[in-house]
């Protein structure tokens, strides 16, 4: 099941540069939220807050609080097992060229020390399936590697990758921007069925893929959330002029 | 920036006021048809009516091309919604005036009468209501939008006046049913005549403000939507 994000008063910073300014939001469960906003504004910098990947960055900081369920994720919780609970997606797939698609897949549970052939192996197959690739790859699970498979499949092996170890959110940075429209859609189609198990926040330049797939949607700017609303509500009436400006291109 | 597309909704509100400016003369030209028993101002009438609708087709495709290309959002969006209604009450002013024009060719053919009803009147405000709501659209004002919706119901009071002089006078003077008749259904187009105008105004707040006035708890727009389906 997916769990609720709350965060209160964030603040990250890479060296002197404040890059995320005093950000509070809650994000509900089991729904998807998308964030947008202008290259620079800070989204990938707040996703990477979420999962304690910010500070992987020796120069980086980051303050406040991020409760993923009930656990404070910088007090109570270690990094690794943080990085179990949430999954990340990014723009470019990076499975593991070489490693077959079996092995991309139970790569996490592996690392964990899992050896159970019988368990490794459904595993696999249904985080295969969640990611709508089972189809496609079934018959050459250890035959092919991860490279051999087309920019959209390999997405979707990230995906999988990261859903065998049973997160409960998935954040995913651009997971479509470097797709055609059929991979693409095939992800927006993935993003609607796993809501119903995980918690999903994306972020995407693409606003009508915030509109088609997010319940709820917040825009940034400059390192500060401007608005934070139900996805309808941003698109058809949001509330501050800067949300609109930058949605109907009036922006800059 | 998207300058080629804020550039095409400029295009689309210019073209939705030349319509809205031939919609306007109709009304404006049946009336004084109605004043002077001129029909060559019912022809006239009678020929803007193709135009009125080339101009709404026209309009409606404008309108639809830029949502299927240019993905509009928020206020973007709410004007071509607002564009897309607008559109189809400016045609169906134009139909009100086909209808006065109509029932002012029959007046001509009948012995003229003194009725109790001042349909010029009735024409001022309503064409009023009409000017302002476009005024409204042009200014993206909708404070005077708001004013648009407080002259209905002036309308509605003239208009039901009418109805029960009329019924009062036809009781009194059967001979002068036809022509009392005939006036009571102009009064009754020039009631519609406000009521598209209400519409209109209506969908530039929900363009500027981006708050659906309709079905509000008045009984102006509740009377509306009855009558809209009758
Ligand atoms: N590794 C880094 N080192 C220094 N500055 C960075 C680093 N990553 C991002 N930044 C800066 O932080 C700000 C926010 O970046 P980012 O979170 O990547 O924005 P977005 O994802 O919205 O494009 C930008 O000004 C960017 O230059
Ligand atoms: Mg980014």
């Amino acid at each position: 099941m997916g769990v609720g994000i709350e965060v209160v008063d964030l603040n990250a910073w890479y060296g002197v540069t404040h890059t995320l300014k005093d950000i509070t939001l809650n994000i509900p469960p089991n729904s998807a939220t998308a964030l947008i906003g202008p290259s620079g504004c800070g989204k990938s910098t707040f996703v990477r807050c979420l999962n304690r990947m910010h500070e992987t960055n020796p120069a980086a900081r980051a303050t406040g609080t991020v409760k993923v369920g009930d656990r404070d994720i910088y007090r109570d919780a270690s990094p690794v097992e943080i990085r179990r609970r949430i999954g990340m997606v990014f723009q470019r797939p990076n499975p593991f060229p070489t490693m077959s698609i079996y092995d991309n897949v139970a790569s996490g549970l592996k690392l964990n020390g899992f050896r159970n052939r019988k368990v490794l192996d459904e595993v696999v197959e249904r985080s295969l399936k969640q990611s709508a690739l089972w189809e496609e790859v079934k018959d050459d699970l250890k035959k092919k590697s991860g490279a051999s498979l087309s920019g959209g499949q390999q997405q979707r092996l990230c995906i999988a990758r990261a859903l065998a170890v049973d997160p409960e959110v998935l954040l995913m940075d651009e997971p479509a921007s470097a797709l055609d429209p059929v991979s693409t859609s095939k992800i927006e189609d993935l993003i609607f069925n796993l809501k119903n198990e995980y918690t999903i926040v994306i972020v995407t330049h693409n606003m009508q893929q915030a509109a088609r797939v997010a319940e709820n949607t917040g825009f940034f700017l400059m390192g500060q959330l401007v608005e934070f609303t139900s996805t309808n509500v941003i698109f058809t009436k949001p509330k501050d002029k800067r949300t609109e400006d930058y949605i109907t291109g009036r922006f800059g | 920036m998207r300058v080629k597309f804020h550039k095409n909704l400029d295009e689309l509100k210019e073209r939705l006021l030349v319509m809205a400016g031939l919609a306007e003369q109709a009304v404006q030209r049946s009336i004084e048809a109605y004043r002077t028993r001129d029909l060559s101002l019912c022809d006239l009438v009678f020929q803007s009516e193709p135009a009125i609708n080339r101009f709404e087709r026209e309009v409606d495709q404008m309108a639809l091309d830029l949502l299927a290309m240019e993905q509009p959002m928020a206020v973007d969006l709410r004007f071509l919604y607002a564009v897309l209604r607008i559109n189809a009450d400016l045609e169906r002013v134009g139909d009100q005036a086909v209808n006065i024009a109509a029932r002012v060719q029959e007046m001509t053919a009948q012995a003229s009468a003194e009725l109790p009803v001042d349909i010029p009147k009735l024409a001022n405000l309503s064409s009023a209501m009409v000017r302002k709501s476009l005024q409204s659209l042009i200014e993206a004002n909708s404070e005077m939008a708001h004013s648009v919706l407080a002259m209905d119901d002036e309308v509605d009071a003239m208009n039901s006046d009418a109805f029960h002089a009329i019924t009062e006078l036809v009781q009194r003077k059967p001979d002068l049913a036809p022509q009392a008749l005939n006036a009571l259904i102009i009064a009754r187009n020039l009631e519609r005549v406000g009521d598209h105008a209400t519409n209109i105004a209506e969908d530039v707040i929900f363009w500027v403000e981006g708050a659906d006035v309709r079905h509000s708890s008045d009984s102006r727009s509740e009377k509306r939507d009855v009558e809209e389906t009758s």
